[in-house]
């Protein structure tokens, strides 16, 4: 019974925060979003009081039943694992916990995030691991999917669909969720659950609570005939048959070896007996470091200004460049994520806002220490002032709730102009587009030489009133770099 | 399809038998092969042997009411990852049309050295060059717009190109391209001097004529008026063959602020010299079969058997100082919705030339950008698709997907409408807020559209759009 419960819970569970992740058209965020913000560590960073107790309270009574059926790295586990046993049969067996490993993992997550190296926590958050293997290599296959459907639509006229770009974001982050994808089933396949009770920190937190959970599952000694196979399918491995013991620790509560056991020798529910005394570790780190070491590059505008196609006959279209991305002294980060520190620090680069984000902004860092968290850039379009998504979906609080009144006055960056880029400068036309899109008015075009009247208008820049969107930069003519784009601040203001 | 072609032949095969006799009468009047019969209806196929033919007052020669113009010829499809603009002609449909116009008394074929992308008189001259020459009228232009062909050589260069490309030793109708464009008058005569007096190309023509290697000469016009009256002026030294103008319902009293500027000056002042016309835009880049639905109602109310683009061509064909009507076919369909309007053209009654005059001012209260689509602005050096936005824009208002006010119950709808078939007709990178608004554009557009003007206007509603999400 606890079993059945238990599956359909976690099938269901598993199926719409993949849909979380897959969704870009702002459907399901709305109904859905609350499932990210139940997931342990994006909870603990968001310092959202109500999940955290929730969670606590529950892994009190019930055990890990976190691990069984809201973490979806774990349910993939047990889907790879599911898999496996309906091939062989009775394949585990009990081991000792590698509590050494346990804990390592557990500091080094921890040092790693006073330490304030992102990439590294981000790499053994498991609700975010998950998020990138839907992301990177699933939300593809689903974009493909839907512009198939687009251009269905579009024959019959239809607006129930429309085509959206599909393009790499990140490298790196596809080689890491690709890595991580092979490394969780790979273990999966052969030992269910040791990657759940020997790498993930999460669990080995939650593990501390689910010692002295209320519910656990106990043996009858006097049922107990010795059979073993309580423990041959256990795939946490946590059964010790032979001593009538459970570890649990390790044990997520999935009910298995309940339904296994043809003697009702266990039983899964409150058993008076005396817990061990154990003191709980309390790991509540302070803030104190910040991120630093940012690269400073000069801006390399390659000098290549727009072939003018010749008028001669009708027709026709003019080649466009892809524009490329600008070397930024400073990464820019969405509104709302306050400061670069911030999102360092509480970022776990679970990669929702990059799979919701519609403008094609955002994409996952390739700088080692912010690897795979959120940067901005605007060759693909721009952060429009109607769009708050990224920051009504980040269950840690990296990119905090603001509205669209809001973050019209939210400063991330400024725009600079670079000379040689510009068309009113290379090809000698009027042109102005950067002023006549930006949002803010920040923009204002004069004269090259203020004594000539005569000379080309190029853009003058009032920092103060720039927010950084990107308008001016994404609608640019000038390819592969545009003679103006965003420069990020480390700290965002309201202006 | 193979029924369809038996059933040609067979027909093509009796007409033969029978023999063609052409008709002849005084320049003006209309003649055709109309007898009654209704043998041969079909509500798809056109007739063969009942085109209406004009008399040419110069060498009396029959041309078919029904010119085709090769402006619009048939793409191949697209291949994957290659953008719609850029799409190579489908020479095969290309012959296939053209054979059919032909069986179906079609004798007029209209090009120019500029048309799809400088091609079309290559696929013209492929396609009619199938043909025995005696079968087909040519006419093609000396379409000099870069300034750098303003020269004596290159003018010369580019008649005789003609000649090779449409494999041809002489040209029926010659026409001057476009004359009267230009930034204002005093411009657009500085033009007019520039492209065609001042080199002696105009000269070169007229001895060409004297020669008959050209057996018309004319010109096309658009833009400012001033010079059309200069060369209508010049008739007398000239002797204007005919002259291409723009006639349709709505141009015949909306086309400008100005009333001279209205098809209905243009005609009347070559009537008056009894100069014939030859008429291009007869549905305004289309923009006349595609009326706005509540427009489009009336016309289907009134005649249901009749297609919407069949008005359009029964009023230009009504006016007795006609000589051709051209029409820029791209689909089969197209061809055989126009042979039947044309085979035999039933002219319109004053009654009816006036009501569609009505629905032509009808029309001018939509806030549609009058483009049709000639694709002379193109190609825009910073790569925008001109007349994709335009043509999107103008069918959203036509359609009623173009909202204005939020509170209105089918605003989100419409609006969705609006900005998915946006990003579906044109590349995001090609839309109207990629615009520079630097204006290179503007003085090919032979509408007179303030083409950056119209496309900061369309950007601004599309943002007005998308912020109201």
């Amino acid at each position: 019974m606890l079993k059945k419960i238990r599956r359909t819970l976690a099938v269901l569970a598993f199926v719409l925060i993949t849909l979380l992740f897959l969704d870009f058209t702002d459907t399901l965020q709305g109904w859905l979003s609350w499932l990210a913000d139940i997931q342990f560590l994006p909870a603990v960073l968001a310092l959202n009081a109500v999940a955290i107790a929730l969670l606590v309270v529950l892994t009190l009574v019930f055990g890990r039943i976190y691990c069984s059926v809201i973490c979806p790295l774990g349910v993939m586990q047990d889907i790879v694992s599911w898999i496996h046993g309906k091939a062989k049969k009775n394949r585990f067996s009990y081991s000792p916990a590698k509590s050494w490993l346990r804990y390592t993992m557990l500091v080094v997550l921890v040092v790693a995030w006073i330490a304030g190296i992102g990439s590294l926590v981000a790499l053994l958050e498991p609700y975010s691991n998950y998020g990138r293997i839907v992301t990177n290599l699933l939300q593809p296959v689903y974009m493909w999917a839907n512009n198939a459907l687009a251009a269905a639509a579009e024959h019959y006229d239809s607006y129930a669909f429309y085509s959206v770009d599909v393009w790499m974001k990140s490298l790196p982050t596809l080689i890491v969720a690709a890595a991580m994808l092979v490394i969780v089933v790979v273990m999966a396949w052969v030992g269910g659950r040791t990657y759940c009770n020997t790498i993930c920190p999460v669990g080995t937190i939650l593990a501390q609570l689910s010692r002295f959970s209320w519910f656990k599952v106990n043996i009858d000694e006097s049922k107990c005939t010795g059979c073993g196979l309580c423990s041959k399918n256990c795939k946490a491995s946590c059964i010790d048959f032979k001593n009538h013991k459970v570890d649990y620790t390790r044990c997520v509560t999935c009910g298995d070896c309940l339904d296994k056991c043809h003697f009702g020798a266990l039983t899964y529910g409150h058993k008076a007996t005396k817990a061990e005394a154990q003191d709980t570790s309390d790991n509540q780190p302070t803030d104190n470091t910040r991120r630093a070491m940012l690269v400073g590059a000069a801006i390399i505008g390659a000098d290549v200004a727009l072939a003018q196609a010749k008028k001669k006959v009708d027709g026709g279209l003019a080649v466009i460049e892809d524009k490329q991305e600008p070397k930024r002294t400073t990464p820019l980060t969405p509104p709302g994520s306050l400061s670069a520190s911030n999102m360092a620090k509480r970022c776990t680069a679970c990669q929702l806002c990059v799979s919701a984000c519609p403008n094609g902004v955002l994409r996952p860092s390739s700088d080692l220490m912010t690897l795979m968290q959120p940067v901005m850039s605007y060759e693909h379009g721009y952060c429009r002032p109607e769009c708050n998504r990224c920051s009504q979906l980040c269950p840690t609080g990296a990119i905090q709730p603001i509205g669209t009144d809001e973050k019209s006055s939210i400063q991330v960056g400024h725009a600079v102009w670079i000379k040689k880029n510009c068309v009113a400068v290379t090809d000698g036309v009027a042109c102005g587009n950067c002023a006549r899109h930006c949002p803010s008015g920040a923009i204002e075009m004069v004269p090259l030489d203020e004594n000539d009247p005569d000379s080309p208008f190029v853009p003058a820049v009032n920092t103060e009133k720039c927010i950084g969107c990107g308008a001016c930069e994404n609608l640019c003519p000038a390819r592969p770099f545009s003679a103006i784009y965003g420069e990020g601040h480390e700290s965002h203001r309201t202006i | 399809m193979n029924d369809n072609n038996s059933k040609i032949f067979n027909r093509r095969s009796f007409l033969k038998a029978l023999g063609l006799g052409g008709a002849t009468a005084a320049a003006g009047t209309v003649v055709s092969c109309a007898t009654g019969d209704k043998n041969q209806d079909s509500p798809t196929e056109p007739p063969v042997g009942k085109m209406t033919y004009r008399v040419d007052p110069k060498d009396k020669r029959e041309v078919s009411i029904l010119g085709y113009g090769m402006m619009r010829l048939p793409t191949v499809e697209v291949p994957e990852g290659q953008e719609e603009g850029n799409a190579e002609i489908d020479q095969e449909m290309v012959n296939k049309q053209v054979d059919y116009a032909i069986e179906h008394g079609i004798n007029y074929f209209d090009t120019s050295p500029a048309y799809c992308k400088g091609k079309s008189e290559h696929a013209t001259g492929i396609a009619l060059s199938r043909h025995k020459r005696e079968e087909y009228l040519i006419a093609t232009k000396l379409s000099n717009f870069a300034p750098e062909t303003w020269t004596h050589e290159a003018g010369v260069e580019m008649f005789q190109n003609s000649l090779k490309e449409l494999q041809v030793d002489y040209i029926d109708y010659l026409l001057l391209h476009a004359v009267g464009g230009g930034d204002d008058k005093d411009d657009a005569m500085v033009k007019f001097n520039a492209r065609y007096i001042d080199n002696g190309i105009l000269d070169y023509l007229l001895e060409q004529r004297e020669k008959g290697v050209i057996k018309h000469l004319g010109f096309s016009y658009h833009g400012h008026i001033e010079v059309y009256d200069y060369l209508l002026s010049q008739h007398e030294k000239y002797k204007w063959d005919f002259v291409q103008i723009q006639l349709n319902y709505f141009d015949w009293k909306n086309a400008a602020v100005n009333d001279e500027d209205n098809a209905e000056y243009l005609y009347n002042e070559l009537v008056k010299r009894n100069i014939p016309a030859i008429i291009m835009e007869p549905l305004l880049g289309g923009r006349l079969a595609k009326l706005p639905d509540a427009l489009a109602t009336k016309l289907l109310k009134r005649d249901p058997e009749a297609s919407v683009a069949s008005w359009a061509f029964r009023y230009a064909g009504t006016f007795p100082g006609v000589l051709t009507v051209l029409s820029g076919m791209t689909y089969m369909e197209h061809l055989k919705d126009n042979l039947k309007t044309y085979s035999p053209l039933k002219p319109l009654s004053d009654d009816e030339m006036h009501y569609l005059e009505e629905i032509g001012t009808e029309m001018a209260n939509y806030n549609t950008v009058p483009c049709t689509g000639c694709k002379y602005c193109m190609p825009c050096p910073y790569g925008i698709n001109i007349p994709a936005i335009f043509t999107h824009y103008n069918k959203c208002l036509n359609e009623g997907n173009a909202p204005q006010e939020k509170t209105t119950p089918t605003y989100a709808k419409e609006r969705r409408a609006f900005l998915v078939g946006y990003d579906r007709s044109v590349p995001k990178l090609r839309q109207a807020d990629h615009c520079i608004g630097c204006g290179q554009c503007a003085p090919h557009c032979p509408q007179s559209i303030n083409i950056p003007k119209e496309l900061h206007r369309i950007s601004d509603y599309v943002e007005k759009l998308k912020r109201e999400g």
